[in-house]
């Protein structure tokens, strides 16, 4: 109960925390029911191509005369598959990595540390580009393999450093002296207090693969058949949508991400600020519970 | 000293791990498209090349991968990284010397200007803690770095080009006019380096700023900013020659460690803006399946930002004696 308690107060008295969930709420709700929110099929190209936003075409049509508000709409459930997918599968890996290289230090703690900053300081992007300029398989699931190959190292190194910090720490040595197996005492001693930043560490995976995914498919090497924001930015910018007059084609989808980028910062922000106190914006003390600390009633 | 070999050995794992990711790819690829491209090449192009580039993509080699690994290490070494088909027959690496100094330019100005007013704006919000500038940094620029870097070049060419036509929309410079050594030129190229520049400069800047803020908050709660406010010293000097310089070290590892973040974006800002730089020479040989290029380019890049890291550890450590005391 204490718990739950806890935990709704943090979302309640974080801006951050109440504004980036509710925003995740609401994309939620669409990508749990496209149909209900898309006014018309987004594939389908039956309507006058080329116009600009009216009532029945909130956000208007494309070139080839389908539906941008409805594009956008469908298009939520790709980027929040991609979020959750990579950020869960990058969260494994950097937790495994980060914490198994402090917890068991020398040589394994090298090794890994080492491995963590070649991956960390090789650039992904290009990395991306190359592996995907092979893989003709334009699959959801390679793109996955391939955010997470390049999106585990920063986490990683992360998760390290504040598992370094518990290691002399007396809990842990007390677990160590009862006999406690490594799995033990990895899982349920070093994990539980580091919740937050590991949360921290889903969210700020789970933007980099929204981002990373988007801008593939932009310069289409995703599927570019696929219902997804990154493939409508592809084909606005194939059919020029910018210096054509359709503006929104392209705009609208970019807007999109953002909000999904913007409710994962916000979130990973806020639970940094819980991990980290330090970086917790500062309240100014309210008159009147300054008087009650004081005891003067008047 | 010991510090220092420790970064050179960092420096060359790194490298020959960015090498071998080189050269595995390719290998590990189901139905190796650089086969298909060889057999369209093949009669078109002088045996010795052909040699460089079957050794670089497994193609067409009777030798065990062992022996080829090291054949395309040496290669790679002595700068022989094989012809270009879509520039076809100039060599790979006089193709990209025609595109690096635009990147160079672009990327290297922006990126020293973003990262100047970020820590700049950083260090001045932290001391106003609670401030105006404080209360509508952060929130500001973590919508920024939400939206992805292509499209706020998509954004800044609709409004500022196209709409407003205040800057020209694409390229390195005037179609039209000849590339000469002259004031006019000169200009040209300027003005169609702004919007590119600015996208780099608005993306990369919310960083810099959330990480000097944070480095300065830790450090303006240290005893010796208290002593030196007790002492009554002027504001401007605690913030700059006591608190900013060592909250300003830590962010210059930092630097280091996101310049590969800049550099995957400057990619794609370059593609959007279609300036001639190696980012948009990347992904031409991309479409163009000229994969000798794009793993040179690949590899260009990877080393471009490696020795870069490198130079600001050791600029680092010249400057903080801290990071030179811990092991």
């Amino acid at each position: 109960m204490n718990r739950v308690k806890k935990i709704w107060k943090f979302f309640t008295s974080s801006k951050k925390a109440a504004v980036g969930s509710l925003l995740l709420l609401a994309l939620l709700v669409v990508t749990a029911f496209p149909t209900f929110f898309a006014p018309y099929d987004p594939s389908a190209e039956e309507y006058i191509p080329r116009q600009g936003p009216s009532i029945s075409h909130w956000l208007g049509t494309t070139a080839f005369g389908q539906d941008i508000l409805s594009q956008v709409i469908v298009g939520t459930r790709q980027s929040m598959l991609i979020a959750l997918v990579v950020g869960l599968f990058c969260t494994i890996l950097s937790v495994l990595v980060g914490v198994s290289a402090a917890y068991f230090g020398g040589a394994i703690d090298d090794f890994l540390a080492m491995a963590t900053d070649v991956i960390l300081v090789i650039p992904t992007f290009p990395l991306i580009i190359v592996i995907t300029a092979y893989a003709k398989a334009n699959n959801f699931w390679l793109l996955v393999l391939v955010l997470v190959i390049t999106g585990w190292s920063y986490g990683a190194r992360q998760l390290r450093v504040q598992a370094l910090s518990f290691r002399n720490r007396d809990f842990l040595q007390s677990a160590k002296a009862r006999g406690e197996s490594s799995w033990y005492v990895i899982i349920f001693e070093m994990l539980p207090p580091m919740t937050s930043l590991i949360v921290a560490n889903f969210l700020g995976a789970a933007l980099y693969a929204v981002l990373a995914a988007a801008a593939l498919q932009f310069v289409g090497l995703g599927n570019i058949n696929t219902q997804s924001w990154g493939t409508m930015l592809y084909w606005a910018q194939n059919n020029e949508a910018l210096a054509t007059g359709m503006p929104l084609w392209a705009l609208a989808p970019g807007i999109a991400i953002a909000v999904l980028g913007t409710s994962l910062a916000l979130l990973n922000y806020a639970f940094d600020e819980l991990a980290n106190p330090a970086l917790r914006p500062i309240r100014t003390l309210k008159l009147s519970k300054l008087s009650k600390l004081v005891g003067n009633k008047s | 000293m010991k510090f220092l070999l420790r970064r050179v050995g960092f420096l060359l794992i790194a490298l020959w791990a960015a090498l071998t990711l080189n050269f595995f790819i390719p290998r590990l690829m189901p139905g190796n498209p650089a086969q298909a491209m060889m057999a369209k090449f093949h009669g078109h192009v002088n045996p010795l090349a052909l040699k460089a580039l079957e050794v670089a993509f497994g193609v067409n080699t009777h030798q065990n991968l062992i022996s080829e690994y090291f054949q395309y290490l040496g290669n790679t070494l002595t700068g022989n990284l094989g012809v270009s088909v879509s520039y076809f027959p100039l060599s790979v690496t006089s193709v990209i010397a025609k595109a690096l100094p635009w990147s160079l330019a672009l990327v290297g100005v922006a990126t020293i200007f973003a990262f100047a007013i970020g820590t700049v704006l950083g260090a001045i919000t932290a001391w106003r803690r609670g401030g105006i500038l404080d209360n509508l940094m952060p929130p500001v620029f973590i919508v920024v770095s939400a939206f992805p870097y292509f499209w706020v070049g998509l954004l800044s060419i609709w409004l500022f080009a196209l709409t407003l036509g205040w800057f020209p929309l694409l390229g390195g410079y005037d179609e039209t006019a000849t590339p000469t050594f002259t004031w006019g030129f000169i200009v040209n190229i300027l003005w169609h380096a702004v919007l590119p520049a600015f996208t780099i400069i608005i993306t990369s800047i919310g960083g810099w700023i959330l990480t000097m803020r944070n480095n300065m908050l830790t450090v303006l709660s240290e005893d010796y900013v208290k002593m030196a406010r007790a002492k009554g010293l002027k504001n401007k000097r605690i913030i700059w020659q006591y608190a900013g310089r060592n909250a300003f070290l830590p962010n210059l590892t930092g630097f280091a460690m996101s310049l590969g973040f800049v550099i995957s974006g400057a990619i794609l800002v370059e593609y959007v803006y279609n300036y001639p730089g190696v980012g948009f020479m990347l992904l031409q040989a991309v479409v163009n399946e000229d994969y000798a290029l794009m793993q040179a380019l690949f590899l260009l890049i990877t080393v471009a930002v490696l020795v870069s890291i490198f130079i600001s550890d050791i600029l680092t450590a010249v400057l903080d004696p801290r990071t030179r005391v811990q092991t």
